[in-house]
């Protein structure tokens, strides 16, 4: 086999796994959309808080430290325990399930009926006070995040090698691939799965269903919009979380980490608004498109650094020839 | 009159039960205008009562207000024996009140079979714990659940478009889902929104035929809204006919055809 062929292989499978990343932030940007007709551009910082959380909680950091001990003039910035990362992930869950409840109780239950615009602003504002809270939470540094922290709270046996990348051979070549990628990718497939199948065949998912097509219509079979939106919007805290999660391992826990819900912009352009696999499809055409685009084109000619602005040069021809993406609802007028 | 808590027959054999909701002294505003003026009416148990009256007589938001949609500044609403609370529409649609809409609303994206599944939501009881194994009680009330949607489906004569999205159906045949989604929730009282507006001659006939069907078979008590006469008189027991928002008569059909102020308000009179 050619050394060029392989070699574009292995940049074709990092860019699918870099794309399940993409989707995955994408997907909490669906639910919600889908949900409450609301375009949530606090997604990314929702997958900062949690990661953030989820670290935090893992080094039993002491939260809001800092105003703590400025106002009680004391020093404290550690529980001095560190909790085992399954746990800690229960508990981030229900920290995302108490967000939830309040930017339903707080905001937009107080926005129902307003134009989308509104609410949009609403969730930039959210944006912003979120990315506050988390600073004030838990500090600014950069930390890194492993989900095997301590020695001995590991998950099964093994997976202490999930950053380590690993050389596979196949057609006697070495292919570099980052094991965490494909936990990730493994991760996104069970999660998208179950996201469907509770769509599906659950009561509450089918309540979801009702309100995602028609609200109306859904308080009259007796759906409580406000219920659902709680479950929605924790449902979309979930899936943040695990977004902060891949991320935050591949590239640790940084405030830049909020700025992916930029990368997340093109690939719903891609696979339409409304539409879970669009997002999924549309996330590893952006992966995929990126890497290779840089690899082919970009390095070679353009002088690299395309990967920046490709996904978004995408989504504007996407805009022009298909503006509902690829499997977004068909836009139809009638007459 | 007939005392609220008795049934009795009609002339033509028919036998209507007590009263199971009452609408006291009702007025709903919207800012300065007064939508329903005072307006006091029963819902007999298995009957089907209609409201009609002229454009904006406030036909439609006295349903809104049954159904819990608009919440009336001054009155009450007596369900059941006892004074309902002011409650949301999806409160109300559990205690047993299902609804059609003027300008239906359906789930446009989902199956016509899907759609009559969620008026089974409320009689969806297993937990999330217990429906994400799918086993036992869950699958029981799921196939249970599905068996009621199939009889309504059969019963509505709409077998052959079980499993189109509803987005492509006509207009007469999207009423009709709608009526389907209502009766699945085996509602109480079901509340029909002008179920025969923009229909043609034929179309028209089916819903009432269906609408008549329904009472009879299930003995669904049914509260209609129409602003055409000459329908609402075939089908109804008994007849509220509004004007301006205010209530100007109540009766059988026939009570209703020969009162004056029904008669100016649709053949319009010379005020002097």
């Amino acid at each position: 086999m050619p050394e060029q062929l392989a070699f574009t292989i292995e940049v074709f499978l990092n860019g699918l796994m870099a794309g399940v990343l993409y989707a995955l932030v994408a997907l909490g940007f669906v639910l919600i959309y889908k949900a409450s007709g609301i375009f949530n551009y606090a997604q990314g910082v929702m997958a900062l808080f949690a990661a953030m959380t989820l670290v935090g909680i893992q080094n039993g950091q002491v939260p809001f430290s800092h105003l703590i001990n400025a106002i009680l003039g004391t020093d404290v910035h550690h529980f001095g325990w560190h909790v085992h990362s399954a746990i800690a992930i229960v508990f981030t869950v229900a920290v995302m399930v108490v967000l939830a409840v309040c930017v339903q109780r707080f905001v937009f239950r107080h926005l129902v009926g307003q134009e989308p615009i509104i609410l949009f602003m609403a969730t930039i504002g959210l944006a912003y006070f979120l990315e506050g809270v988390a600073d004030l939470m838990w500090g600014s540094e950069i930390k890194s995040l492993n989900v095997c922290a301590a020695e001995g709270a590991c998950l099964p046996q093994g997976l202490n090698m999930w950053i380590d990348e690993t050389t596979y051979n196949a057609f006697g070549y070495g292919f570099f691939i980052d094991n965490l990628d494909i936990v990730a990718s493994i991760v996104a497939i069970i999660l998208v799965v179950g996201l469907v199948m509770f769509a599906q065949y659950t009561k509450q998912g089918r309540a979801m269903r009702a309100v995602a097509d028609d609200h109306q219509a859904a308080l009259s079979v007796g759906v409580s919009l406000n219920f659902i939106w709680i479950l929605v919007w924790s449902l979309a805290g979930f899936v943040a979380l695990v977004a902060g999660i891949m991320w935050g391992a591949k590239s640790g826990v940084q405030f830049s980490l909020s700025l992916i819900a930029l990368k997340a912009l093109p690939v719903l352009m891609l696979g339409g608004f409304t539409s879970i696999p669009g997002a999924i499809v549309g996330g590893l055409i952006i992966g995929v498109g990126e890497k290779l685009f840089e690899f082919l084109i970009g390095a070679p000619f353009l002088g690299g650094a395309t990967e920046n602005w490709f996904a978004y040069m995408l989504a504007l021809l996407f805009l022009v020839f298909r503006p509902q993406g690829l499997f977004g609802e068909k836009i139809i007028e009638r007459v | 009159m007939n005392a609220t808590a008795e049934s009795y027959t009609t002339e033509d054999g028919r036998t209507i039960g007590p009263v199971v909701m009452e609408m006291k002294n009702i007025t709903l505003r919207f800012g300065g205008v007064e939508a329903i003026k005072d307006i006091s009416f029963d819902i007999r148990e298995g009957e089907i009562r209609a409201i009609i009256g002229p454009n904006g007589a406030g036909k439609s938001s006295m349903l809104n207000v049954i159904s819990g949609f608009y919440v009336p500044q001054e009155g009450e609403v007596w369900y059941k024996g006892s004074r309902r609370p002011s409650m949301r529409p999806y409160q109300v649609a559990e205690q047993g009140i299902a609804r059609t809409f003027q300008n239906i609303a359906l789930f446009e994206g989902m199956s016509v079979l899907d759609n009559v599944m969620t008026g089974r939501l409320t009689h969806m009881n297993t937990g999330l714990f217990a429906q994400s194994f799918w086993k036992g009680k869950a699958e029981q009330e799921e196939i249970a659940n599905r068996e009621v949607a199939e009889k309504i489906i059969d019963f509505l004569e709409i077998q052959a478009i079980r499993k189109t999205p509803v987005s492509r159906l006509s207009y007469g045949l999207k009423k009709r889902v709608e009526l389907a989604r209502a009766l699945a929730a085996e509602p109480s009282i079901l509340l029909l929104d002008e179920p025969m507006a923009g229909m043609n001659v034929e179309e028209k006939e089916d819903m009432s035929r269906f609408i008549l069907d329904v009472n009879d078979e299930f003995g669904t008590t049914i509260a209609l809204i129409e602003h055409d006469m000459g329908v609402v008189m075939d089908l109804s027991d008994r007849v509220v006919v509004m004007d301006y928002g205010k209530k100007i008569g109540d009766g059988t059909p026939d009570d209703v055809r020969n009162n004056q102020d029904v008669i100016d308000a649709y053949l319009g009179v010379a005020h002097d």
